[in-house]
């Protein structure tokens, strides 16, 4: 029993703990299978060997490797497994058969992914993930769940094609589908994979299907979702993209763009949506540096924001569920009727802010000083600059509006004790690896679960510099907050007079953002109604040529098949007497 | 396996006369038939004529891949095998030596394609009689089968002939009894006789053509035998009239397997023929076409000569591709079942002819893994089409609504070859679109590659609106209750796809074939 748990794939296990919960009409039959597939995924993982392949198999003449565990994949494995148990503690409140189901296939699948030892597995549990959890956005019912749902669906598909097409290249060009790093983007092989992974990543321009469907799902479902696409795609990238200088850029790029549309935005969901983007783009750009440090502190951010992100979605899950909706102007003064939900979700924004004694501050600085190690002087401008903007949407925001600000006169019930449970004890991660070490516990344990682990220990996160520089950015962001909102409520002529030339530098910047907000707000609906238009023109076009009424089937059957015959004849006789003189 | 058929099962004279006697045995047959009054006993003669050949082919399969121990342990045991070299068998016939007299000449390539041929006409005859019998008036039934054997001896006869001109004798033959068949749907749809005729004019333009081709060879050569053009066109690759004949053969035989845009005599005979009419054809006729053109392609002509390769990159890729993309958007919007089978049909003529159009062992037998494949798929959907036909007589898409619980057996294979049409993993249809991209990608036909993945998301859209209909929506008519198609049909069915599973799973066995068979040609041919 106990070699067989050592070589079977923890993401099996939750595969079909899944697909049976579907199955399972007794609620509590099922929810207790949905919250003990997970602590079994942790044994089997605690029992894994790191230095070989624990379960492989041949199929069609490929070389598959089922199950290999390595420094890497442990940490994001790990990760993903307690974010399921979590997750399954999170749901007990709600009866939906599909739902517990899909969401445990979902994450079985992205566990199955992370330990895949070959492309081939690899692209069969992507594409799982895809399918699995479509359902939890299509479960929210609404008409608009239901179209965001179909768009992410086929986005997803689209990233599976690619990523198949990519394996095909490079299994003709190699002859095997081992998971092993490419050497450059030349190759076409890489750069089809290398889209794929960007669509999972939600690379800029590729990101939009994130911000569309996330907000749209489930009060479960989003909880669920932020776990885990993006982070097996940063897990991917990791492994077949690592020092690839393009990365740094595209990171840098992601950390910043979200900041001004997530700033501007109303929808409190959509604004974790889009900081998810900002903070995998954190990960992405330490995986283009490339370097130990670097790698470690993707791996370190990638399980610190599982956590800290799911708690936030978790708090705004809670409001939502309680009060039916995370508009940010229909809600405020919360914090009377949902006092730990508010504390929690203060925990959680401590954490995703950095602020010291919280995870985010021992994982970001790896990234931070890893690129400001390597002389990326501009990019690490630009993740400090997004730093600020995270404390600035998801640190302040999220809770100021959610919780505080003005009161929107709601006095609803505490969340339910399941949703506080599961939201008390992501604190408690968020809060035990932000300490400094003591009795293995702090830091220290999650540094040593890192690929690197040696490189980890060397690294000090509390020094005074790291702390000193953290907290200005904090506190000047926070100063920074406060005043537009002084200024935002009030007319611009009187505090005009008290900082003038600070005053007009702020408010071009924030007039900037929101114009270019507005413009992007404008713009973009406009775009995808032109393309709307254009599609319903082709598929018109296409229908009026191709359909049984269509052009290519009018016409004098006999007639036409004769001068087609004859045309096609006087054509290849023109090929043949032309190429030969 | 096979070569033990040929030691302990076959006798000497079955060995040494299995060439001709793969086309004798079912034309013979066909001409007694028309004496015997009863339909079932005529369909049980046309199991057996077709079983007949079934044995024959796989005969021939062991002398083509008879390795030297079978080789002495036939000789030795006094059996003359025709064999002249290793993997070519040529018989003579009457005694009449090439090339004055007409040879049959197997080689791998047409070894594959007799045994795909026999086989579809063992499980399509075994499944026709009550398909037969509901569709076809009874005193009319034997007729029926006799077209139905003469059709199988032409369709083996263009595929085992050596001779041009004997291959258009045969191509007339299969074809003039495939206008009968399809005519006889009549009695069903009286649709079926305009589109017998529009097939019989359109067939009569491609035989044409391809009979005037082998005209002008013949005035450039003075022969009519394939394996003298081999040895004499090279040096006649200039001439004017050996060009023109190229031409000519090329768009008639392409006519004649449906090549994009004549293929317009198809979808309307498949979609009025009696059902084992279709099913038979769909699996068969445009196949054998097919082989015939690369017969033509590879060994009759080469790639070396360039004006073939530039028909190959601006006339046939360009038309497989056009096929591909037109069929399957045409495909897409059909409210028949059969319709969209049919256009489905064209655009899978078009993967093949990509295939060959590469010009590379790699795509050649791709092409022809796809070729064999299809066989079984569309054979397999069309099977389905036509229980659903003779239980609840309708073929359009609303009368597949909510089949899927009434006929789950039926249904359930039907669903099985529709992910092979489509190419899911594990079925034989992904096998054979895996190769021809690996294929593409090994010529850098980087757009061909595209295409073909484009060209499977259509068929994702049309056959998905078929499973959508078939299991997914409610019947239109409540009262439908549960009714399988007979025992007769569902067991050919269920070979057909689990065949489709089967070479999904372990495709070496068509996968040989089809490589040894590519082999064959692109070797014979002297190309590249």
């Amino acid at each position: 029993m106990m070699a067989f748990l050592e070589t079977l794939n923890p993401g099996f296990v939750l595969v079909l703990a899944g697909v049976v919960g579907c199955l399972i009409p007794a609620r509590r039959v099922r929810q207790g299978l949905m919250v003990a597939a997970p602590l079994i995924g942790i044994f089997m993982l605690s029992q894994a060997n790191q230095s070989m392949d624990l379960a492989t198999a041949e199929l069609l003449g490929l070389d598959l490797v089922l199950y290999r565990v390595d420094s890497l994949n442990f940490i994001f494995g790990l990760a993903f497994l307690i974010a399921a148990f979590l997750n399954a503690i999170y749901a007990l409140h709600s009866d939906d058969q599909l739902q517990d189901g899909m969401a445990m296939a979902y994450a079985g699948a992205a566990v199955a992914a992370a330990f895949a030892g070959d492309l081939l597995t690899l692209f069969v549990f992507w594409e799982l993930t895809a399918v699995s959890s479509v359902f939890l956005i299509l479960r929210a019912g609404t008409r608009a769940a239901y179209f965001a749902s179909m768009r992410y669906l086929a986005i997803q598909i689209l990233s599976g094609v690619l990523l198949l097409a990519g394996i095909t290249y490079v299994y003709q060009a190699n002859g095997e589908v081992t998971l092993a790093a490419f050497t450059s983007l030349d190759d076409p092989g890489a750069m089809l994979i290398f889209f794929a992974v960007g669509i999972k990543a939600a690379f800029p321009f590729l990101h939009n299907w994130l911000q569309d469907s996330y907000p749209k799902a489930t009060v479960v479902g989003a909880v669920v979702l932020s776990a885990f696409t993006t982070k097996l795609a940063v897990l991917t990238c990791a492994r077949l993209f690592p020092g690839f200088e393009i990365l740094i850029w595209i990171g840098a790029v992601m950390t910043i763009f979200p900041v001004f549309f997530a700033v501007i935005e109303n929808d409190l969901r959509k604004v974790l949506a889009y900081s998810l983007n900002n903070q995998v783009g954190f990960m992405i750009c330490a995986i283009g540096v490339g370097t130990p440090l670097a790698l470690n502190g993707a791996a370190a951010h990638a399980f610190a924001h599982i956590m800290y992100k799911a708690l936030l979605f978790m708090s705004m899950g809670a409001v939502l569920y309680r009060t039916g909706t995370t508009k940010a102007n229909e809600l405020g003064g919360l914090y009377k009727s949902m006092p730990l939900t508010t504390v929690f979700c203060l925990i959680g924004a401590a954490s995703i802010s950095a602020f010291p004694l919280f995870s985010g501050f021992v994982a970001k600085s790896l990234t931070m000083s890893a690129v400001a190690y390597e002389g990326y002087v501009v990019a690490w401008l630009m993740l400090l600059f997004a730093s600020a903007g995270v404390l600035e949407h998801s640190g302040i925001k999220i809770p100021y509006f959610a919780f505080f600000g003005h009161d929107s006169g709601k006095r609803v019930k505490e969340a339910p004790f399941n949703m506080l449970l599961a939201m008390g004890l992501a604190s408690a991660i968020c809060i035990l690896i932000g300490l400094p070490s003591f009795f293995g516990l702090g830091y220290g344990w999650l540094y040593d679960l890192l690929p690197y682990p040696d490189v980890a220990n060397h690294y000090q996160p509390f020094t005074l510099d790291h702390i000193l520089t953290q907290m200005q950015l904090l506190m000047l962001a926070i100063l920074a907050f406060i005043l537009l909102k002084r200024f935002g409520l009030y007319p611009p002529e009187k505090p005009g007079t008290i900082l003038d030339a600070d005053w007009t530098y702020r408010r071009l910047g924030f007039g900037f953002a929101n114009w270019a907000g507005t413009v992007w707000g404008k713009a973009g609906p406009a775009m995808t109604h032109i393309a709307g238009l254009l599609a319903g023109r082709g598929y018109d076009r296409i229908e009026a040529a191709f359909s049984p009424r269509g052009q290519l089937s009018r016409g004098p059957l006999t007639g036409g098949m004769a001068i087609w015959a004859a045309a096609l004849l006087g054509m290849a006789m023109l090929l043949s007497f032309l190429t030969v003189q | 396996m096979i070569e033990s058929i040929l030691t302990y099962l076959a006798p000497g004279w079955a060995v040494t006369h299995a060439a001709p006697l793969l086309v004798v045995v079912p034309m013979i047959t066909a001409t007694l038939l028309v004496f015997v009054p009863s339909g079932r006993l005529a369909w049980l003669a046309s199991i057996l004529a077709s079983l007949a050949s079934l044995f024959f082919a796989l005969v021939l399969l062991g002398l083509v891949q008879a390795d030297t121990a079978t080789w002495t342990a036939l000789s030795t045991a006094g059996v003359e095998t025709n064999l002249t070299e290793p993997g070519l068998v040529s018989y003579a016939l009457g005694g009449w030596m090439p090339p004055a007299g007409i040879e049959f000449r197997v080689d791998a390539l047409n070894a594959m394609i007799l045994l795909l041929v026999a086989f579809i006409g063992v499980l399509a005859s075994i499944f026709s009689w009550p398909t037969v019998n509901a569709e076809v008036r009874s005193e009319k039934q034997n007729l029926f089968y006799a077209a139905y054997l003469v059709c199988l001896a032409g369709l083996a006869g263009v595929a085992i002939t050596g001779d041009a001109f004997n291959l258009f004798v045969f191509l007339e033959i299969s074809s003039i009894s495939t206008y009968v068949l399809v005519a006889l749907g009549a009695g069903r749809d009286r649709r079926a006789l305009p589109a017998a005729f529009n097939y019989l004019v359109m067939g009569t333009i491609g035989a044409t053509f391809y009979v005037i081709g082998v005209g002008f060879l013949f005035a450039a050569t003075g022969t009519l035998n394939m394996a003298d053009y081999t040895v004499m066109l090279p040096e006649l690759a200039g001439n004017r009239a050996v060009q023109a004949g190229f031409a000519f053969i090329i768009i008639g035989l392409g006519l004649k397997a449906a090549m994009w845009p004549l293929h317009q005599w198809l979808p309307n005979a498949y979609a009025y023929a009696p059902s084992f009419v279709t099913t038979f054809l769909a699996a068969t006729a445009t196949k054998v076409a097919l082989y015939a053109l690369i017969r033509f392609l590879f060994t009759v002509f080469s790639p070396a000569y360039s004006f073939e390769m530039a028909s190959f990159e601006w006339l046939i890729a360009p038309l497989a591709i056009a096929a591909m993309v037109a069929c399957s958007f045409q495909a897409v919007f059909q409210t028949d079942v059969r319709r969209t089978l049919a256009y489905s049909s064209v655009a899978q003529v078009g993967y093949m002819l990509l295939g060959v159009s590469l010009a590379t062992a790699l795509g050649v037998s791709a092409g022809l893994l796809h070729l064999v494949n299809h066989a079984l798929m569309k054979g397999g959907l069309f099977m389905a089409v036509a229980g659903v036909v003779l239980t609840y007589q309708g073929t359009t898409l609303r009368d597949f609504a909510g089949l899927g619980r009434s006929a789950p057996w039926t249904m359930t294979a039907f669903a099985i070859c529709a992910l092979s049409l489509i190419g899911v993993p594990l079925t034989a249809g992904f096998q054979s679109k895996i190769m021809l991209l690996q294929a593409a990608f090994d010529s850098g036909w980087w757009w061909a590659a595209c295409v073909i993945v484009f060209s499977s998301v259509l068929a994702v859209i049309y056959m998905g609106r078929i499973l959508e209909a078939v299991f997914f929506k409610a019947p239109e008519n409540p009262r439908k209750v549960r009714k399988e198609a007979p025992m007769l049909l569902l067991i050919p069915l269920w070979v057909m796809a689990l065949a489709n599973l089967w070479i999904g799973l372990d495709a070496s066995f068509p996968y040989g074939l089809a490589q040894s068979a590519a082999d064959a040609v692109i070797g014979a041919g002297g190309g590249q």
